[in-house]
């Protein structure tokens, strides 16, 4: 490994690395104290809100005509069934926190749980 | 030297292709933008051996042959954004001269993966913030996996 990096670079290097790691821990861990369920999921299709579901009961919606299917249960909401190539959405897992968000970039589509009543904030880091 | 030069830039863009394919057969994790980024490899490769205009064009060449031939029609405003933030990025830290190409290589995957999640929250208006520690974190791990790589390139090839 010798000479692989330049010797007097090397140092500055290392802080960038270090600075980007502490950063996403910081970060990661801002996220997860500032977390709370949500209330609700609302999906939208290029921006614009479609539809929203309360997270408090249990239930099946296709969405955007069909191309994905939302799935709601205990307080979770994920996708089923996608009819993209990637089925990334589907990957994606089981959402439930404020500002969680599930994205479907090939039918531009997302759900993201929000608060029960509140519109206008998404989400609160806190400190 | 000019019929050279662009014979090995015609060389950089099929390779960086190739890496792009061979990359889109690993599956992927399950959270978008978390990837290796295989044809950075080319790219920092290209930024110190033939200079910032040349990578500038073969990563720009790159994202558009590459969502034509594996994409989807959405895939080329994330992989472009993605791309141009990268390599501003990498071309003004490598003007700068205080990093070695390690470095410059781990600013470009993060960049990369922050062009793709700006690029998403202005088209879909989605909440991006989640994204943004894991993003981190897997930019930075696969910026130093290629960085090392095209250290060891920049040094071992000579044009």
């Amino acid at each position: 490994m010798k000479g692989l990096f330049e010797n007097k670079k090397l140092l500055a290097d290392l802080c960038v690395i270090l600075a980007l790691l502490l950063l996403a821990g910081g970060l990661a861990l801002a996220l997860r104290l500032g977390r709370e369920a949500g209330g609700q999921a609302v999906v939208r299709v290029d921006g614009r809100v479609t539809e929203r579901h309360s997270l408090a009961e249990n239930g099946v919606y296709p969405l955007n005509g069909g191309s994905n299917i939302l799935v709601i249960e205990n307080g979770e909401a994920w996708l089923s069934e996608a009819d993209c190539p990637d089925h990334l959405c589907v990957k994606m897992g089981k959402i439930r926190y404020n500002g969680q968000t599930i994205t479907c970039l090939p039918n531009r589509l997302t759900v993201t749980v929000e608060g029960g009543e509140s519109n206008g904030v998404d989400f609160v880091v806190g400190g | 030297m000019k019929a050279k030069r662009v014979t090995v830039m015609a060389m950089c863009i099929a390779l960086a292709l190739i890496l792009s394919y061979v990359e889109s057969q690993i599956p992927s994790p399950g959270i978008p933008g978390v990837k290796l980024g295989l044809a950075n490899l080319v790219v920092v490769f290209a930024l110190y051996r033939l200079g910032w205009k040349e990578a500038a064009g073969i990563s720009l060449l790159r994202v558009f042959l590459v969502s034509l031939l594996f994409g989807h029609a959405a895939s080329l405003a994330y992989s472009a954004s993605g791309a141009a933030l990268s390599l501003v990025g990498m071309i003004l830290l490598k003007k700068w001269d205080r990093l070695s190409c390690v470095a410059v290589s781990v600013i470009g995957g993060v960049l990369h993966n922050a062009g793709q999640i700006l690029m998403a929250w202005a088209l879909m208006g989605a909440n991006v913030v989640w994204y943004l520690p894991v993003l981190l974190l897997s930019g930075t791990v696969a910026g130093v996996a290629i960085g090392v790589v095209s250290a060891i390139l920049v040094k071992r090839i000579k044009l």
